[in-house]
């Protein structure tokens, strides 16, 4: 099929890279399902109204705050504070606005407010994939894809785990299938020596700091890994331009 | 908690959260974010990804666990090789995937 004279190309192409981005976020979605199976299903278990739990997943729309947030809940924890921990839980996502923010400086309004609303884990990680690969012009709609795809799902298996129960045998193991999805983008995201050395020091700093609360110790292992990462290319480039000169 | 208060919860939550995401994009165009902060941010996608998995797979605190008893730290590795020599996230799940049910049925 030929698109390249044809006058709605640039629409083909929008539509091309959409559809690549939800396709793209598959293999995360199958790891997402239980994980929004069992939210509604425990947001169902500790009685909390069905509108209320899908709410959480429709305008919270974060996993892992979501389900502190329910404990909180449960414990009868002050709103104010429970506003608080979802906060914090969701810091890290500042780091990917930051990111992400000069690969969309160049859009509309409209489409900085719709995909900073998108901007979760898994779009992050499959998207920032995107972004590595050149002709990036219309890499947005890829984002919208990839956080649509995410979207939809966490709202479907919130809603089935509140009416049906969580379903899923356990020893099915299908929530492995979100970390091991997160190997297959860490790999090709480790592309040079500084890369490798960020990704070494913040999966030991997560690990060992991974017992501070509201996944505090993973925002300081992050931020701690991309300074040393950051300073060690600074060095590399340095040492380059004092062996050419 | 009364629904009341789980509605403010949820409201202040979306408002928190949206805050978290926007942040940069809405507020912080890239040519005012300072140069040694920009070198940082292709750091941001490996060292996430690197934390995430590090804590899925061996835990952390009391949950800890590095002994070879551990299958899914041994499943994460079979599942890097695989994602480092194929570059293919299908095949990288399904190895994981594949490591794991075979360990739960061999050892059990």
């Amino acid at each position: 099929m030929s698109v390249s004279n044809h006058p709605s190309g640039a629409s083909v192409e929008r539509r091309r890279e959409f559809w690549l981005g939800a396709r793209d976020q598959i293999p995360i979605l199958v790891g997402v399902l239980p994980a929004g199976l069992i939210f509604g299903a425990l947001g169902k278990a500790a009685g909390l109204p069905d509108l209320v739990v899908q709410a959480f997943s429709l305008l919270v729309f974060a996993g892992s705050a979501q389900f502190v947030a329910l404990g909180l809940a449960v414990s009868n924890a002050p709103p104010l504070i429970i506003i608080l921990a979802i906060f914090i839980v969701n810091l890290r996502h500042s780091l990917y606005s930051a990111s992400f923010s000069e690969h969309l400086a160049h859009l509309p309004p409209r489409w900085k407010i719709c995909l900073s609303w998108l901007l979760t884990d898994e779009a992050f990680a499959v998207a920032s994939a995107r972004y590595r690969r050149p002709e990036r012009g219309n890499a947005h709609w890829y984002l919208l894809g990839t956080g649509l795809a995410l979207w939809a799902t966490w709202q479907v298996s919130t809603a089935v785990g509140i009416l049906v129960g969580a379903g899923v045998p356990e020893s099915w193991h299908l929530d492995f299938a979100l970390p091991l999805t997160f190997v297959a983008l860490l790999i090709p995201s480790i592309t040079d020596g500084p890369t490798r050395l960020t990704a070494v020091l913040a999966g030991l700093l997560a690990v060992g700091m991974g017992a501070l609360p509201y996944l505090f110790g993973l925002v300081v292992a992050v931020i701690v890994a991309v300074g040393v990462g950051a300073l060690a290319e600074g060095r590399s480039r340095a040492s380059v331009d004092e062996a050419e000169a | 908690m009364s629904e009341q208060a789980l509605w403010v919860v949820i409201l202040g939550g979306m408002a928190a959260t949206y805050a978290t995401r926007a942040s940069f994009i809405l507020f912080v165009p890239p040519e005012r974010m300072p140069a040694w902060f920009r070198r940082g941010l292709r750091f941001v996608a490996p060292a996430v990804l690197a934390g995430l998995v590090a804590t899925e797979l061996v835990g952390t605190g009391e949950t800890l666990n590095l002994s070879l008893g551990n299958h899914r730290l041994i499943a994460g590795a079979v599942a890097a090789f695989v994602a480092w020599r194929s570059r293919n996230t299908w095949l990288t799940i399904l190895a994981g995937m594949g490591a794991l049910w075979l360990m739960g049925q061999v050892i059990g």
